[in-house]
């Protein structure tokens, strides 16, 4: 066995973080059942663990008010052993994937106001790179870690500072994030996810096909996607959100020591502290009202 | 408020090496009238304060004589000498005050005039810069030359937004501080003429600088005597036959000699200053500092640690310790004036500026360590607490730093506060109530447990459909914009049309930024540069078109996707443009009784 573990962690391994978005105010409301999407995410997940035999997959729950690990390839043989119908895999997953959304509808505190419920892919993120991070800390040999977020809510804009940062720090650590989105419109946050590290973006057209999808763009291991040529997005929405009331804006005030974005003038950076000038405008609307006041 | 107007005697110099008109100086709060005494003479002055740019004066403390230096802008100046520094002080003040009113009322007035540009003191250093610049950067030639010649924009407005590239120019080009050089230049050889009994001495100011920073006592005597006392001539040979005495090793010699001549004894014995300065470092020095001796730190039995200066031997009686001086001295003294590293910046040109400036620099660095007394009580502190016997003393806790960490629940409460308040998205309406949707999603689940996985996970009808699109995805991108998400598309395009596109890019950047930045409009000037502008963007408008159809068809998308973007943004300008004139036309026509 000397030689075995120089094969040890060959290029193609890879450590696959699955973040599933189990927010219940957008699956029900969304045109692909639960039920069916799930089916395609656990096959997919077994085949990428048939690729490898040392693939590993961590799956994170993304709920409306809390995330929370709901599998773990690496950890000791689950309890449940498969029944008939279903994997060893699928039943554990499926089990904790029900005692996490008796969690979160615990920790519901009000109605969501309006019409649909970001769910927390901040935290789900920050989770991820948490794990990734303890990965590559337990020694030179590990696999390769990609992300791969499975989401179907809109962005909260709330979060956008958040996952800014999430997002720069998997760019720090070379780990890709990959999104396939399964909701109406696009998600800006995720795009540039994946336009910044280096990921692939990708809004699936016919959703029946979710499981094809899924293993063709991205099942592939980091290695190999080198000589593979997937599918690339040709725009990018790079809309930032206002640091003061977290809408969406195209054009705003920005601080120039920290680069904070504000919608409206600010007397005072509410992150760094420091204080702004005057703007144009005021000098000359002045000599308006002067103007106004003469005439009448 | 001081009087409305100063009278003082005054001599009129046009430059500082005039020896100057006496007269009679009249400062008036909006100009200066100079008379003087012989009426004959032409230089009578009658100057607008409205002329006068700057003022600069000589210190009181300085050598020099009282001179107030009045600058015009047209880069002449006016010197005046007065009697006295607090006649000075009075001009002085004067002057400031006038230029200070003055300087209101012309700005005002040259906002009013019709496109005058700004007046621009370019010095010629500044210019070479530019020009350098332009030399270099080909991209930044060609903007210059289309906008600057093309008359769109004065050099000024163009230059304003480059100066860090200006900065950044002369700051290369800065001369290096060079300072002492480590070989002993103070310690010349004369120049024998083997025939008549002359010795010369050449001594260049660089020379001159290390001998005035090694020997304070000469730097002292200089400043002193010459040229009141002696002539640099003289001073200088003094000088030389007092380092010929000491070479002679002939301390009888030197004491006769220094017996007789006041000045050659300053040269001959130790340098008092110095000999004050090391009684003053050896008070501060630290009493923590280890003082163990070795062999290495012998320096008793061997007198200079065996090194004899040009080969001879010292031999030197008790009385006339006053005027030896040891290689040792010499080494050590140089050694310490070249690490202190002073730099004198001013250019060495002849003895007395030298001196001058090595002057100021000690007193500008006395004053700096009067100024330090909280250091040495900070060094008084430091030395009580090493020098404590930790035995005897009660153990005090570690230093404590007050720890202020802010409370990271307050970023993210404040955060779900406004994620509360945050207003609703678009998107589908989620009918049902929160409990139903949970119960929903549980069912899903409990479901999918029960009946297991979907069999088969995915039709191959959709599958086929589904693989098909991705490659036909895959293979469209591909081709038109390349692997990497990254790619740009402008490297798809021939050169030509990539380069053409570039530079129409910067120059509509270039402009827009002009543009905008003129806005609100509050002068004429602005005016007229708001309407060069736009005409230069209109005459851009159609070029880009051209270049659009200049490309071949495979290209055309991409190409008319970012002459698209060049076009929003010039829109984007017209339209504020047309707006604000609009604007203009309809206030313009409110004023009552055609009031323009």
């Amino acid at each position: 066995m000397a030689s075995a573990p120089s094969k040890l962690y060959a290029d193609d391994v890879s450590l696959l973080v699955v973040l599933l978005d189990a927010n219940p105010f957008f699956w029900s409301a969304s045109s692909l059942p639960f039920s069916k999407f799930i089916s395609h995410v656990i096959s997919f997940l077994n085949s990428v663990l048939l690729l490898n035999q040392l693939n590993q997959i961590v799956v994170i729950a993304t709920g409306h008010n809390c995330c929370d690990y709901v599998y773990d390839s690496s950890s000791p043989a689950s309890r449940s052993a498969g029944t008939g119908k279903l994997s060893a895999l699928s039943v554990d997953l499926l089990e904790k994937l029900e005692e996490f959304v008796g969690r979160d509808e615990k920790l519901l505190k009000k109605e969501p106001e309006g019409s649909i419920a970001s769910s927390l892919l901040s935290g789900s993120l920050s989770m991820a790179l948490c794990y990734i991070q303890r990965v590559f800390r337990s020694g030179p040999r590990h696999p390769h870690p990609r992300i791969l977020c499975l989401h179907g809510s809109q962005d909260g804009p709330e979060q956008y500072v958040a996952i800014m940062n999430a997002i720069f720090s998997a760019q720090r650590s070379m780990v890709p994030i990959d999104s396939c989105f399964i909701g109406a419109q696009n998600s800006a946050f995720l795009q540039q996810a994946s336009y910044i590290t280096g990921g692939v973006y990708l809004k699936p057209q016919l959703l029946e096909g979710t499981f094809q999808y899924l293993s063709t763009v991205f099942g592939t291991d980091l290695h190999s996607r080198g000589f593979l040529q997937l599918p690339k997005s040709v725009g990018v929405d790079f809309r930032a959100s206002c640091f003061c009331h977290k809408k969406t804006i195209d054009m705003g005030y920005i601080c120039s020591v920290c680069l904070s974005i504000f919608c409206k003038h600010h007397k005072k950076c509410s992150t760094c502290g420091s204080v702004f000038g005057q703007p144009h405008s005021e000098a000359a609307s002045e000599p308006n009202k002067k103007r106004k006041a003469g005439d009448t | 408020m001081a009087s409305a107007q100063v009278i003082k005697r005054a001599k009129y110099k046009t430059t500082v090496k005039d020896p100057g008109t006496a007269g009679v100086l009249k400062m008036a709060w909006d100009r200066f009238i100079f008379t003087p005494n012989h009426p004959n003479s032409a230089s009578n002055l009658d100057v607008e304060f409205r002329f006068i740019k700057g003022h600069k004066n000589t210190k009181e403390g300085s050598n020099k004589p009282p001179w107030l230096n009045l600058t015009n802008d047209q880069g002449g100046s006016y010197i005046f000498e007065f009697e006295s520094y607090p006649d000075l002080h009075t001009c002085r003040d004067f002057v400031g005050k006038s230029i200070g009113r003055s300087g209101e009322t012309p700005t005002a007035a040259s906002g009013k005039t019709d496109a005058s540009l700004p007046d621009e003191q370019i010095s010629t250093a500044e210019l070479e810069l530019r020009i350098k610049l332009l030399r270099e950067n080909s991209e930044l030639q060609k903007l210059h030359k289309q906008l600057v010649i093309g008359g769109i924009l004065t050099e000024a407005e163009f230059w304003a937004t480059r100066k860090k590239l200006l900065d950044r120019e002369s700051s290369r080009k800065s001369k290096q501080r060079v300072g002492f050089k480590s070989a002993m230049i103070s310690d010349i050889k004369p120049a024998t003429d083997g025939r008549t009994n002359k010795v010369t001495f050449s001594l260049t100011p660089e020379v001159i600088l290390q001998i005035f920073a090694e020997k304070p006592a000469v730097h002292a005597a200089f400043l002193k005597y010459v040229p009141k006392k002696m002539t640099e001539k003289d001073f200088w040979t003094k000088y030389f036959k007092a380092e010929y005495l000491h070479s002679t090793r002939n301390a009888v010699a030197a004491a006769a000699e220094a017996a007789e001549d006041e000045e050659l004894a300053i040269f001959l014995r130790n340098d008092d200053i110095l000999a004050k300065e090391a009684r003053q470092k050896i008070r501060r020095v630290d009493p923590t500092v280890n003082m163990e001796a070795d062999q290495g730190d012998d320096y008793m039995h061997l007198p200079d640690h065996g090194l004899f200066r040009d080969g001879g031997k010292d031999i030197i009686e008790s009385q006339y310790e006053l005027y030896r001086r040891t290689l040792a001295h010499d080494l050590n003294r140089h050694a310490a004036v070249v690490l202190e590293g002073r730099t004198v910046e001013v250019e060495l040109e002849d003895t007395r500026t030298v001196a001058e400036a090595l002057a100021k620099l000690k007193r500008v660095e006395s004053a700096n360590e009067d100024s330090d007394g909280t250091a040495n009580q900070g060094i008084l502190e430091r030395i009580a607490r090493i020098t404590e016997i930790e035995d005897l003393q009660a153990s005090h806790g570690p230093p404590l730093a007050p720890l202020c960490i802010k409370d990271p629940r307050d970023y993210f409460d404040s955060q779900q506060v406004i994620a509360v308040k945050a207003p609703a998205a678009e998107g589908k309406k989620c009918n049902l109530s929160s409990r139903e949707a949970y119960g929903s999603l549980r069912d899903s689940i409990s479901q999918t447990k029960q009946m297991g996985l979907l069999n088969p996970v995915v039709k191959t009808k959709d599958a086929l459909q589904v693989f098909n699109a991705l490659s036909h995805d895959i293979s469209r991108t591909k081709y038109d914009v390349g692997k990497n998400p990254q790619d740009s598309v402008l490297d798809k395009l021939p050169s030509t049309t990539k380069e053409q596109l570039l530079h129409h890019w910067t120059s509509i950047q270039e402009l827009l930024r002009h543009f905008w930045s003129s806005y609100p409009i509050t002068s004429s000037y602005l005016y007229a540069k708001v309407n060069r502008l736009k005409d230069a963007m209109s005459q851009i408008y159609p070029q880009l078109e051209e270049i659009k159809k200049s490309v071949p068809a495979h290209h055309k998308q991409h190409v008319s996707v970012l002459v698209r973007q060049m076009h929003q943004a010039l829109d984007a300008a017209f339209q504020h443009y047309d707006a604000d004139l609009q604007k203009r036309s309809a206030k313009s026509s409110e004023r009552p009784n055609g009031y323009v």
